[in-house]
């Protein structure tokens, strides 16, 4: 058989294809990647539908500007001698004055976090107003509370490590009103300082909590959010004529495939 | 019948009852400020628009129905062909099967404790034992004038370094039965444990240094006032004015070969008289913010190890 000379189109077509093809034989993930972006969604989807990804987004450039900000900071409260202010105190000053760059990272991630707390509660707002918590949705909007409550969390934790005066004080506050929840208030308060008061281990304590429990609790939270999202389709505005949520669901059986039919309903309506 | 209930699955209709139970309980709320008429009025509202709510939540859904839903819901999985699948019989499964998956999921969850039980121990233990604080040397007698406040600043804990150094307000209340007699009062506001300020100008000129301890004696001060959120406490410790829950925290003290030495903090509820002849109401060293009498302090039935 003869064989076709490939065109030049053709050639560089196959060697960009060739990778991705590689990838998807073994993986199936380019699959699950376009399954995951290219889903149908209702036609009259609404820029406050965008909430969701911007807090996604703010979340990001939360992980990765801390990631970098942990190369630098230095989570110990001892007096340095030569300086006699606290190390990790001078950490955030060396940030913040001395590399190149670190104002503006360390500015991004304290300012990026009023955006990623406002982002998250103007989310909720619009899932409220729109009614997307309802029906089949009322799981996702619980992880959605646990995550909102888990992003307070980090803004708590995170307060507390500049290690100046405004932070120290502010902490002595907050774990007091942790204190004063009923009952296992007062345990609540000794765990988070690390005993009865702020302590030597009440830094490093914050720390790892900051950057290693609860950003692994948000990631997986947020896994499970889109997955949901995904599974259960996108819902229409309030005011759509295509009513999500609202005609049949095809497969509705208690262990059926909701996901599918959140999508199909879309086909039908139309 | 059935299209209705497919078509709303779980969504309940339009209602105006949950507006009145949010005004039921804003009413309820401000009335625990103002009078206790009003509260009773709130919670009467709230009450009567959460009945009416949940009847009509209740109304027409399985919990009011509930034999009719549940067959039909059942007739529709067995017309589904993929449902009708997951309920056919299990495959037939040997012994030797069952045993390997038991003790596969038994062995991992006995491995997953004996590594989770002492990290998570780790965590929570050391926040709650070898808690408390060795009596400190805070200096000699000598240098406790009779009736001036005195603010002590004291490391706690030497191996943990400033972040343990604590402050109190120390004042010499001359002999009492033969016996010296010492007011020593904590800086930790009794509302979220800021640091209580002297009302009063200081005399920071004849600032003492002792090892690590500072003694900075005052001039005269009116009482005690809180920065962050305006708790004011009179020259005892009681509570005068703004938002703490009882009197300032006092410490015990102790007199070793003419020196002062400050022991353990406790909490106080009031004190009545003021001296050497202070009656003080003491209780469990409890977190600020917390009752230590009355009926909210049964909200804090346990404290932790201090």
């Amino acid at each position: 058989m003869a064989t076709r000379r490939l065109t030049r189109k053709e050639q560089i077509q196959q060697t960009i294809l060739y990778p991705v093809d590689w990838i998807e034989e073994r993986s199936g993930l380019v699959g699950g990647i376009k399954y995951f972006l290219f889903r149908k969604v209702p036609g009259d989807t609404n820029w406050f539908q965008t909430l969701g990804s911007a807090t996604l987004t703010a979340f990001i450039v939360q992980a990765l500007t801390g990631v970098i900000l942990a190369m630098y900071y230095k989570p110990d409260p001892t007096i340095d001698p030569r300086t006699k202010l606290p190390v990790a105190y001078e950490s955030m000053q060396h940030i913040t004055n001395d590399l190149w760059a670190g104002w503006l990272v360390r500015g991004m991630h304290r300012w990026g976090a009023s955006v990623f707390i406002i982002l998250m509660f103007m989310h909720m707002g619009r899932v409220f107003l729109f009614g997307a918590y309802k029906y089949p949705r009322e799981l996702n909007w619980i992880i959605g509370v646990l995550l909102l409550a888990m992003g307070l969390g980090e803004g708590f934790t995170g307060y507390l490590l500049p290690w100046d005066q405004t932070s120290y004080w502010a902490t002595v506050v907050g774990v007091n009103l942790n204190g004063t929840a009923p009952f296992l208030g007062p345990f609540l308060a000794q765990f988070l300082n690390g005993g009865t008061y702020i302590n030597s281990d009440t830094l490093s304590r914050f720390y790892a909590i900051h950057m290693l429990m609860i950003p692994g609790a948000i990631a997986a939270l947020i896994g499970l959010h889109l997955y949901l999202v995904i599974r259960l389709g996108v819902t229409s505005p309030p005011w759509s004529k295509e009513a999500a949520g609202t005609g049949p669901l095809d497969g509705h059986t208690p262990n059926g495939a909701v996901g599918r039919s959140g999508l199909s309903r879309f086909r039908r309506g139309k | 019948m059935t299209e209705p209930h497919d078509d709303h699955p779980h969504v309940p209709g339009p209602s105006l009852w949950p507006v009145g139970f949010a005004i039921g309980i804003v009413v309820f709320l401000v009335g625990l400020i103002i009078s206790w008429w009003v509260a009773g009025l709130g919670a009467v509202i709230a009450l009567a628009f959460a009945f009416l709510w949940v009847r009509d939540l209740t109304a027409g859904t399985a919990l009011a129905h509930a034999p009719d839903v549940a067959p039909e819901t059942g007739g529709a999985a067995a017309d589904e062909p993929a449902a009708a699948a997951v309920h056919d019989e299990p495959e037939e499964r040997y012994p030797r099967s069952k045993f390997l998956e038991l003790s596969t999921l038994g062995l991992g969850g006995v491995i997953g404790g004996i590594v989770t039980a002492p990290a998570v121990g780790f965590m929570i233990a050391p926040a709650f034992l070898k808690q408390g604080q060795k009596d400190h040397d805070i200096g000699p007698l000598t240098d406790y004038p009779e009736g001036k406040y005195l603010i002590v600043t004291y490391m706690a804990d030497a191996s943990q370094g400033e972040v343990s150094r604590r402050t109190a307000f120390v004042r010499y209340n001359g002999q009492l039965k033969g016996q010296p007699s010492f007011t020593i009062i904590s800086n930790h506001c009794a509302h979220l444990g800021c640091p209580v300020q002297a009302n009063g100008p200081l005399d920071e000129k004849n600032t003492k240094h002792i090892g690590d301890v500072t003694l900075i004696p005052t001039v005269s001060i009116a009482g005690f006032g809180c920065p962050c959120h305006g708790g004011q406490y009179n020259t005892e410790g009681n509570r005068t004015a703004g938002p703490p829950v009882r009197a300032l925290d006092r410490y015990s003290f102790s007199i070793r070969n003419g020196h002062l030495f400050i022991g353990k903090p406790f909490s106080v509820s009031h004190v009545d008289g003021a001296g050497a002849s202070a009656v003080i109401h003491k209780w469990t060293f409890s977190f600020p913010g917390e009752h230590v009498n009355g009926l909210e302090s049964w909200l804090y039935p346990i404290q932790p190890p201090h």
